[in-house]
């Protein structure tokens, strides 16, 4: 064979696998309201940048005629590229490609951009659009399931791992988005559910729609298994953008530091907080006064609204925040907050990123349903991520730290570096009402006016707990300070804590109450 | 997405915080105390079989039916000694979970 007639011989083999992208199949996805993977890819990438792998790899399945079966890149594209700047790996499955099933050489396509995000020491991104196992490949194609979780659990720490879900991803298949940090969905798109209607239907004779079972509002509102919602595929590659610009590459690396921006001026901390602390305002107002910029991302914004997480930068380096919204529940933890919460301090202990505490809270939430859903157990996890936290911990408290919220939300007692409280602040055991019902349930019941010896009472308690000088004369607090002064404190504690290293004695891991 | 605009009152350690809630606390299901003379679907199904009538008096851990479902057939036995007050379900028939299927007194 010549020079050129090799040469032409690969430019048809290569048009073979590319016919997969026909205005036809474009059209298809576009029928329901989807961009094709490559589209995607283009779409989320820097202009030009990706650059794809494993083209030619084929399927070796022969049952159910499937030895005749020729399917382009066995329904997935996988390969390398940046974004904003940032080397990414990257897989899309092909849902016009025999429903992006995953067969053994798909799945062997995906774990092999995964160990190399691993060695290069970058993050992965999945797009998930596949109809599940492909049946004809039986077990092979479950052994590909598995050997995606393995090294999703094996990467989990390591390098940062984003699940993007357009279109569905249903039975084993949604395991692996589960396993990673991040869960992109998009409405009317996103599908997920371990089993589907139809089989919910058959076996139990519960009728729901694909919507309302695992539609991108049920996982971000209810399930909390996403963390990012957008209303278009072009929303949420921005909101993957935004995210990245944020994270490091890898465990070993800090994020990327920007210019350093004041917060934009309109918000003042003064204004936002009210005097009385039964009245609610919102703490991503507050959020907003110290970032730079008032530039924040937050994360699962819909998910457990009583407690708010996100990414945010001060003097340009990376934040992970985690704060109590008055606004939402009364900021109480519950079991759905502190999962939440838990698993967001832990992906920023993986990767280096400071930690910032703002605290609001009256307590645990009360109720037979938190009791019996395990708010116990639950409850455990922020108290185990923020002890085990060993990156910089700045904790502010901004009003109420009652009981076993305060201890909880980064205390001193759980290793809390710098520890701050506004001179509005009360800590204490509870609120006044209800430690003054308590403690002179005695005085109140036997005065002659109950109601108003209970108003001296709870008057009494206020003035001597309701404020942080207890706990700032016990060294619990480091330092009283105005609101003028917060952004300031922090930013001098996160270059005092720049280097700060914390050894711990050597386990295997420890055992988290998950 | 549509937030929940509306302020409530939630009441935590004797003080009433003003405060938002969200669609989930709000779905909440309120706690029923167990009643020991209902018997209850503990999973959907099929009710397969009933080995037993309204009226006849049983005895703590004699069967009574069988619920099958995600291909197991269960055998439903009485918690206690007593007479079945009413059977509220069919050889054959479908149930929910939770689904009262039988009444002792």
């Amino acid at each position: 064979m010549s020079l050129t007639s090799r040469i032409m011989d690969f430019f048809s083999r290569k048009s073979t696998v590319m016919v997969a992208e026909t205005e036809q199949s474009i059209k298809k996805q576009a029928a329901m309201g989807k961009l094709t993977a490559r589209q995607r890819i283009e779409a989320l990438l820097d202009n030009a940048s990706f650059h794809e792998y494993d083209l030619f790899v084929e399927h070796k399945a022969e049952d159910f005629g499937m030895d005749k079966k020729f399917l382009p890149r066995d329904g997935v594209i996988t390969g390398t590229g940046d974004i904003v700047g940032h080397p990414i790996c990257i897989y899309a499955q092909d849902f016009t490609v025999a429903g992006g099933s995953l067969g053994l050489a798909h799945a062997r396509k995906i774990t092999k951009i995964m160990d190399h995000a691993v060695k290069l020491g970058i993050p992965l991104i999945g797009i998930n659009d596949s109809g599940g196992a492909r049946i004809q490949e039986g077990v092979n194609s479950l052994a590909g399931y598995g050997e995606i979780f393995f090294r999703n659990t094996l990467a989990s720490g390591v390098i940062p791992q984003i699940s993007v879900i357009l279109g569905p991803c249903a039975g084993g298949a949604v395991y692996s988005p589960a396993l990673t940090d991040f869960v992109f969905v998009v409405d009317k798109i996103s599908k997920m559910f371990i089993t589907g209607p139809e089989v919910i239907k058959t076996v139990l004779g519960e009728e729901i729609s694909m919507e309302d079972l695992g539609g991108a509002r049920i996982h971000s509102e209810i399930t909390g298994n996403a963390h990012f919602f957008a209303e278009s595929e072009l929303e949420c590659f921005e909101q993957i953008k935004r995210l990245v610009s944020f994270i490091p590459w890898n465990s070993t690396k800090k994020a990327e530091k920007f210019p350093s921006k004041p917060p934009k001026a309109k918000y003042n901390i003064n204004a936002i907080i009210p005097k009385e602390s039964t009245q609610p305002y919102d703490v991503r107002d507050i959020i907003k006064s110290l970032c730079d910029d008032s530039d924040f991302l937050e994360v699962q914004e819909h998910f457990a609204a009583n407690i708010v997480i996100g990414f945010a930068r001060l003097n340009g380096q990376t934040i992970g925040v985690v704060g109590n919204q008055p606004l939402v529940l009364a900021g109480v933890l519950d079991v759905d907050s502190s999962d939440k919460a838990g698993r967001f301090i832990r992906f920023c202990d993986s990767f280096n990123i400071p930690l910032l505490t703002l605290v609001d809270l009256p307590g645990y939430l009360p109720g037979i349903d938190q009791e019996h859903a395990g708010v116990i157990r639950h409850g455990a996890k922020i108290l185990y991520a923020y002890s085990e936290a060993t990156v910089p911990k700045i904790t502010v408290i901004l009003r109420k730290a009652y009981g076993g919220g305060y201890i909880a939300m980064c205390s001193k007692h759980l290793g809390a570096d710098f520890v701050f409280a506004l001179p509005t602040a009360e800590i204490a055991v509870m609120g006044p009402e209800g430690a003054a019902n308590i403690i002179f349930k005695k005085e109140i019941s036997e005065a002659s006016d109950p109601d108003a010896m209970r108003k001296i009472k709870v008057d009494e308690y206020t003035q001597k707990f309701a404020n942080p000088y207890k706990a700032a004369s016990a060294g619990y607090i480091d330092a009283v300070i105005t609101a003028e002064e917060v952004r300031e404190h922090i930013l001098h504690a996160l270059h005092i804590a720049e280097n700060k290293q914390e050894f711990r004695p050597y386990r295997k891991h420890g055992i988290p109450p998950f | 997405m549509e937030e929940l605009q509306k302020i409530y009152l939630l009441n935590i350690d004797d003080t009433q915080y003003e405060t938002r809630i969200n669609r989930k606390f709000l779905k909440r299901k309120r706690y029923k105390p167990i009643d020991t003379n209902k018997v209850t679907a503990f999973i959907p199904g099929t009710i397969r079989e009933i080995y037993v009538k309204e009226g006849q008096k049983v005895s703590a851990g004699q069967d009574i039916l069988i619920l099958e479902a995600m291909k197991m057939k269960n055998q439903l036995k009485s918690p206690k000694d007593g007479v079945i007050k009413r059977i509220n379900v069919r050889s054959e028939q479908r149930v929910a979970k939770d689904e009262l299927l039988f009444e002792l007194e």
